[in-house]
């Protein structure tokens, strides 16, 4: 103990004595990087608190009966503690068919996606072929347009489907997918999915820092090029797959417009949300048995409610998975 | 040697065609969902479309809907000059931000993982549906409104401009300022993608030249402009036309909703089309010229 205390004490006079000789460098040093220190913690603090805020508050707010969002002294506790919010919100929405739904239908297309925009991206890092530039283009192309600009048509284009008039020959008219997840699937797997050019973008990126001799060395080994692909590179490129497959997961399980786009009969949770304002109104209605709005106040509480059940299973796998979205995509370094 | 030429010549023909394979869906998918919407969307903007049973018909219009969008339409031409102003000022500030962000994130100590972790979350909790409920307007305004008046609350930013106003200080550069300060929020969670592609950046830089600038005598600050700026420019490029066209893809962007309503509701494809053209032709001329200008002052190390 006196031991610790006096090598303590003699650090500190070390300090001072270092501090003299260094004609007070040290001392306006360590001054500096302690202000330093101080001002990131409260800039990073501050930021956080920020984007955290909105989901302390909505759990608040999930637990609250509508008479506490207009009392003044209510702020974070609830005072009329319920959670009568939680079985009205899943009544509105759906929820236990939706969110089975969602899971499927995110998990489905996620895995799609991402093993068509492996394909593509390797296709695209390791290959030579005429015409590559043209069909990057493409892809850059791709990222670019935004979906929006297209959609008018691909409404048009699956409610009178026809593969080069393949099938209007065949049956005498074309098909109407609008309304089943066929569409979906089929443009997943022509990678023109939610987000699909930067997938590939991020994949092609990766497999272009791979070292040539890696591959060459599989060649001289006997190894056909799929062999190559599915021995070699795949399990390098595990990082940037799982992070790209947690964005394709995530993205999709949120996405609203291309499930409202195609996938509007079937209920899942990003749709239902959506419409949870309206769904509450009509509830409501049946319940009173004339037209009523429901108060902003009974508005809010549900959203939040809403939002929350659909965030939490988000939350959860991020919570898990949280090195695969940031530290893989961040250290691998992709140069751009 | 002839021999040996074709044998080379068979094996890049084998390589070019396995290529052709991998990238076989990309090509389908592309020609099929990309190009003939594309050009149909293009074409349907000169039309008036009209749905039957069954069928459809464009009937050609000529620059009908066009003329409509920006001369007839009473909210086109003013949302689409709002929604551009913003994408310009709010890309510019989520740029500047997610830079000093990673730049501060890249340092080390403790729980950096932890905070990266939190920057990261927006990414994932704001996408999507979501983000269009947090910026449902109308309902959050009164409640904002209703807590407002009863509290008497005044907003940091409000109380400072006031004191600016009054003392005359010019304001018209103040305002741009103060709204961005006002909407931190919204580029605080439109950052993160942004974020985690300048770390990506910083972290390829070596140490060694930081080590070598330190020995010469170069500050912080200096060896911030003078190698860290450099040396990460290529990805400046990436970020902004990453931002630009994250924010024109947006769901609670105004222009697409408008275009949304005018398709679903009133069920008008042809002028639908016309708007997305002109928004689309707009945002992409505005990403081509300034991303030519950031690529001229791009710095390649090797």
């Amino acid at each position: 103990m006196t031991k610790a205390l006096a090598k303590q004490k003699r650090k500190n006079s070390d300090f001072w004595e270092r501090n003299r000789k260094s004609e007070g460098y040290l001392l306006k040093k360590t001054i500096m990087n302690f202000l330093v220190k101080v001002c990131r913690f409260i800039l990073l603090f501050g930021v956080c608190f920020m984007i955290l805020q909105p989901i302390f508050n909505k759990i608040s707010v999930s637990f609250m009966e509508e008479q506490d969002l207009y009392n003044p002294m209510v702020i974070a506790i609830p005072e009329h503690f319920t959670t009568e919010n939680y079985q009205l919100a899943a009544q509105l929405m759906n929820y236990s068919e939706s969110i089975v739904n969602s899971l499927v239908i995110s998990l489905t297309i996620a895995i799609l996606q991402i093993t068509v925009c492996t394909l593509v991206g390797y296709g695209f890092a390791r290959f030579e072929f005429p015409l590559k530039k043209f069909w990057f283009a493409c892809v850059i192309m791709v990222v670019l347009i935004p979906p929006q600009t297209i959609s008018t048509s691909l409404h048009l284009h699956f409610r009178f489907f026809d593969i080069l008039g393949i099938f209007k020959a065949v049956t005498g008219s074309t098909i109407n997918l609008r309304g089943s997840v066929l569409p979906y699937y089929l443009m997943s797997a022509g990678c023109m999915g939610l987000k699909n050019g930067l997938y590939i973008y991020m994949i092609r990126q990766f497999f272009r820092n791979i070292p040539k001799e890696l591959e060459e060395a599989a060649y001289v080994d006997g190894c056909g090029t799929l062999k190559t692909f599915l021995r070699i590179m795949l399990p390098d490129a595990k990082p940037i797959l799982t992070s790209c497959f947690l964005f394709a997961f995530v993205w999709q399980w949120t996405d609203g417009f291309y499930s409202k786009l195609f996938l509007g009969n079937i209920s899942l949770v990003s749709t239902s949300l959506s419409r949870i304002a309206d769904s509450l109104a009509s509830y409501l209605q049946r319940l009173v048995g004339t037209t009523v709005t429901p108060t902003v106040g009974r508005v809010n509480c549900i959203v939040s409610t809403g939002t929350l059940m659909i965030v939490v299973p988000v939350l959860i796998l991020y919570l898990f998975a949280q090195k695969g979205f940031v530290e893989s995509l961040s250290s691998s370094g992709i140069k751009m | 040697m002839k021999k040996q030429k074709n044998k080379l010549a068979g094996l890049q023909k084998r390589k070019a065609i396995a290529g052709y394979i991998f990238i076989a869906p990309f090509i389908i998918g592309f020609l099929v969902f990309m190009v003939k919407p594309f050009f149909q969307s293009l074409y349907m903007s000169f039309c008036n479309v009209e749905i039957g049973a069954g069928t459809f018909n464009p009937v050609w219009a000529g620059l009908e809907n066009y003329k409509r969008a920006f001369t007839i339409d009473p909210e086109f031409t003013r949302l689409l000059v709002e929604e551009i102003s913003r994408m310009v000022v709010d890309s510019l500030a989520i740029m500047v931000f997610s830079f000093f962000v990673a730049l501060i994130l890249n340092q080390k100590f403790k729980g950096r993982a932890f905070v990266r972790a939190i920057f990261f979350l927006p990414v994932i909790l704001s996408s999507g549906v979501i983000l269009g409920l947090e910026t449902d307007n109308s309902l959050m305004a009164q409640l904002q409104v209703a807590i407002e008046e009863s509290t008497g609350g005044v907003s940091i930013t409000a109380a400072v401009e006031d004191i600016l106003r009054t003392a005359g200080v010019g304001v018209r550069a103040f305002e741009t300022v103060f709204e961005i300060i006002d909407n931190i929020y919204d580029i605080a969670i439109s950052s993160g993608i942004q974020i985690i592609i300048f770390l990506s950046g910083l972290q390829t830089i070596s140490a060694s030249m930081y080590e070598a600038a330190d020995i010469e005598g170069c500050t912080k600050w200096e060896s911030l402009w003078k190698i860290t700026f450099p040396m990460i420019s290529s990805m400046f490029l990436v970020n902004w036309i990453y931002t630009v066209i994250d924010f024109c893809m947006r769901s609670d962007n105004e222009v697409i909703d408008k275009i949304t309503t005018v398709m679903t509701e009133q069920i008008n494809y042809g002028f639908a089309s016309a708007m997305t053209w002109v928004y689309f032709v707009i945002v992409i001329v505005f990403v081509g010229i300034s991303s030519l200008i950031i690529s001229k002052g791009v710095y390649y190390y090797d």
